[in-house]
């Protein structure tokens, strides 16, 4: 029974970290119909950029002994270019983004600042919201960058090649961070910003302040973009632009606007994503590991398996892949957790290859 | 004398109208059957097939070239290159098939390379225990016999072996590419890679040549070295046949000609294929899926034969991988990336071209080696070329074109080649197929018969020429 409760609880923690990084791959699928390869990636680079800042927070790096001072250069030299990009990107545009852009610069300074606030007062827990959302900030940037660099030019090309194009933007980051002087190929820790300490015990099995955490922040950001999605003026022409394209445009709606605010949703929420996940489990590895490059994929696989297009189906995707790895792992052989994953997707594939809540789409001419 | 008489067009294994009337029949007769006609500048399939041979003759006399002379001429180092060369362009080539001709991309084939190498080490490293090939060397197995010995059959016997078992693994994968396209077989391709990675990591430790004799094969195959790797397997591919040990036994094995002749069969198969009815099918298929349908294809058997072709020489290639001298088959080594790698060098050779997938495997096995001091950057570099690649030029830097599509190798090599080889050697090209009918067009416009033709001075040259 403890057994059972405790894994019921770790499935859900995973879950959700799935489903954030899932919805990532929906979104833009939903409006773009191709598979951002990539997405793991900005995860990842979440989780790296989170610990960057964490470490900066908390003031002190535990076991890679550079000094977190450094790391702020770092990261306010590419919020600079993150932003500067973006403002260019804007301007040659003329698109009215421009407001959006220069708030989220201006944000970001405010951020950095109570993140340094944060750091000679307050109790570390504080600084996760902060952390959070710059991590946010950061990946959103990086993802509209990477959709106005690499994909934008591939518009009108076949699926093929707008996917190799996906494989290489993610080859590109993975690589890049595992360069010397970004993140390095040293597997890192992650300084402890929330409290281990377990928060109330039913039948034995401790609940942690970290699982509750992951748990409700995701819940949180899952229902902010639920009620974007369905319930917003923003999220009725983000579907109508995954429903057909042209037709949205002749209606006003800027499509490429609509597919860069996209990409920064999904970006963010990858962040998210990152977030908890070094959070949760404390040692971040180098960004081309095996573990980083499966974790990408596994959210994907929930997507596929949700029936990617659909945000309700990514969530319940996410959490039965995640039940199903991680009981497997507890009550099978914990060396095989990754096959059940893949499994799952083959069947699913071929049985309802549109996904468990997924519409098949009969292809016109 | 017009320019079509010129060239000696058209002696290609089909028998054009310049490659002479075989069964004797006037072609030109408007009165007889159509079948009748065209079945008539069909040689002898006898004939055809030999000719369809001469190719792989031509490549394993290179084979055989490259580790003779070529090998010792370039010393140790280089020569492993060229053997990496040659492995690097069998896997490539085998994926060109999928991703290339038939458009179905896969990022998974290290997948079917781990399978092919798995099976053949198995073969090769319990079957010479099983033999009684033992002897005390570092390697616990003997590399037995020399040059197309014992051991190299056994080693070949493996690769075939290897092959027909990645081939299998390939119809399972592409079974279910029938109901996919694109982004998800992708993936689907990918967790297969996944999965044949974890199942390889689940089995137990090699066992040792001591105790291997009396285990049986199931029992083997249950120990293929885990995460570890198979250590121990023979070394058949290895680049210097003429090393010898301190007791004067060869140690070396012909790996640059096993490769090579290799490459030529997959070549040879290769350009056979593209230009059959079949490849032109998996081209439509490629181009686009439903119109290839409305066309009458039959898409899903186009794609699960390219994907059995494409598996089987990865498995050849896989085999040659597990038996290179200096290589510990390990499943993290097949992993994700190497899959990756291949899929950089037939985008970057260019999709369908397989001149240029060869170049692209050729120098992005050189290039890394070259510049050992900036391994660092090689990935970010490809990486970066992927994307510049697919925004600047989507089809590669060959397209669908292979060498001697290209102008100048038009211009300056194609008749210089002719003049040398005749009209035996040289594989039909699309280019001349104009001449042919510019030929016949122009006869029959001025009334003559093809007889005319037969004792045209462009016959007698090549004649004299072959």
């Amino acid at each position: 029974m403890t057994k059972l409760l405790q894994t019921f609880v770790n499935s859900l923690a995973l879950g959700s970290l799935y489903a954030l990084t899932a919805l990532g791959y929906t979104l833009v699928y939903g409006v773009l119909r191709f598979i951002n390869f990539a997405h793991s990636d900005v995860f990842t680079v979440g989780a790296w950029a989170s610990f960057t800042l964490a470490t900066g927070a908390v003031g002190h790096a535990a076991s890679s002994g550079v000094s977190g001072d450094k790391l702020y250069v770092l990261m306010g030299l590419w919020t600079a270019v993150a932003v500067g990009l973006t403002l260019f990107h804007h301007y040659r545009r003329g698109l009215p983004l421009e407001g959006v852009a220069k708030a989220l610069g201006a944000g970001s300074v405010f951020l950095v600042g109570l993140l340094l606030w944060v750091r000679s007062n307050a109790t570390p827990t504080l600084s996760v919201v902060p952390v959070m959302l710059l991590a946010m900030i950061l990946c959103a940037m990086l993802g509209v960058t990477i959709e106005f660099l690499a994909y934008r030019p591939l518009r009108r090309a076949p699926r093929l090649n707008v996917l190799i194009t996906a494989i290489g933007v993610s080859l590109f980051l993975q690589n890049v961070g595992q360069l010397k002087f970004v993140f390095g190929t040293q597997p890192q820790r992650m300084p402890a910003l929330v409290e281990d300490r377990s928060l109330l015990e039913i039948a034995g099995v401790h609940i942690r302040l970290v699982d509750v955490l992951v748990v409700v922040l995701a819940a949180v950001l899952l229902f902010a973009l639920e009620a974007l999605v369905y319930r917003s003026k923003l999220g009725r022409a983000m579907r109508a632009v995954s429903f057909d394209e042209r037709v949205a445009s002749l209606m006003g709606i800027d499509v490429n606007r609509i597919i860069t605010i996209t990409f920064a949703i999904g970006s963010a929420l990858a962040a998210a994503g990152g977030l908890l996940f070094a959070l949760k489990y404390e040692s971040i590895k180098q960004p081309a590991d095996a573990t980083w490059v499966l974790l990408g994929l596994k959210a994907f696989v929930a997507a596929v398996v949700g029936g990617i297009g659909n945000v309700r189906g990514a969530v319940a995707g996410a959490l039965l892949i995640s039940f199903v790895e991680v009981f497997g792992a507890a009550y099978l052989s914990p060396h095989m957790r990754d096959l059940y994953v893949f499994v799952i997707l083959i069947a699913v594939l071929l049985f309802r290859p549109s996904g468990l809540f997924g519409k098949s789409v009969v292809e016109k001419v | 004398m017009t320019d079509g008489e010129k060239k000696p067009a058209g002696q290609g294994p089909r028998g054009t109208l310049a490659g002479g009337n075989p069964r004797g029949v006037t072609v030109g007769d408007p009165t007889r059957p159509l079948a009748a006609r065209v079945g008539a500048f069909r040689p002898n399939p006898l004939v055809a097939g030999v000719r369809s041979l001469y190719p792989i003759v031509i490549g394993l006399v290179i084979a055989l070239l490259l580790q003779t002379l070529v090998a010792p001429m370039l010393g140790p180092f280089y020569a492993k290159l060229l053997l990496d060369i040659g492995i690097a362009i069998v896997l490539a080539g085998s994926l060109n098939i999928v991703n290339g001709f038939a458009g179905q991309f896969s990022i998974g084939h290290a997948g079917f390379m781990m399978v092919g190498g798995y099976a053949s080490a198995l073969v090769t490293y319990y079957g010479s225990i099983k033999l009684g090939w033992l002897a005390p060397n570092a390697y616990g197995v003997d590399v037995h016999g020399g040059f197309l010995g014992s051991g190299d059959m056994l080693f070949l016997f493996s690769c075939v072996f290897a092959g027909v078992v990645a081939a299998l693994a390939g119809l399972v994968v592409g079974l279910p590419s029938l109901r996919l396209r694109g982004d998800y077989l992708a993936i689907v391709t990918l967790g297969f890679g996944e999965i044949v990675r974890v199942l390889v990591q689940q089995t137990s430790d090699v066992i040792e040549p001591a105790k291997a004799a009396g285990a049986s094969w199931l029992t083997a195959a249950k120990h293929l070295g885990g995460p570890l790797g198979f250590t121990g397997t023979p070394t058949y591919v290895s680049p210097t046949p003429w090393l010898e040990n301190a007791a004067g036994e060869q140690t070396g094995h012909a790996g640059i000609f096993f490769a090579y002749a290799i490459v030529s069969v997959l070549l040879v198969a290769c350009y056979r294929l593209k230009s059959s009815s079949k490849g032109r099918e998996l081209l439509a298929v490629r181009e686009n899926e439903i119109a290839a349908e409305a066309m009458g294809i039959n898409t899903a058997r186009a794609k699960v034969v390219a994907f059995v072709t494409a598996a089987f020489f990865a498995g050849v290639g896989g085999a040659l991988f597990a038996h290179e001298i200096g290589v510990t088959l390990n499943p993290k080594e097949l992993g994700f990336q190497k899959s990756i790698d291949l899929v950089i060098m037939v985008v970057l050779g260019g999709m369908g071209s397989i001149t240029g997938v060869v170049l692209a495997a050729a120098i992005l096995t050189l290039l890394p080696e070259l510049f050992r001091e900036f391994a660092e950057y090689r990935m970010p570099v490809y990486a970066l070329a992927l994307i510049i690649v697919m925004i600047v030029r989507p089809q590669g830097l060959f397209g669908i074109k292979e060498l001697w599509d290209l102008g100048f190798w038009r211009r300056y090599v194609i008749p210089v080649w002719r003049k040398i080889a005749g009209g035996w050697l040289i594989p039909k090209g699309e280019g001349d197929l104009p001449a042919a009918i510019a030929k016949r067009l122009s006869t029959e416009r001025a009334g003559g018969e093809l007889a005319k033709a037969k004792d045209s001075p462009s016959q007698g040259a090549r004649r004299n020429g072959s």
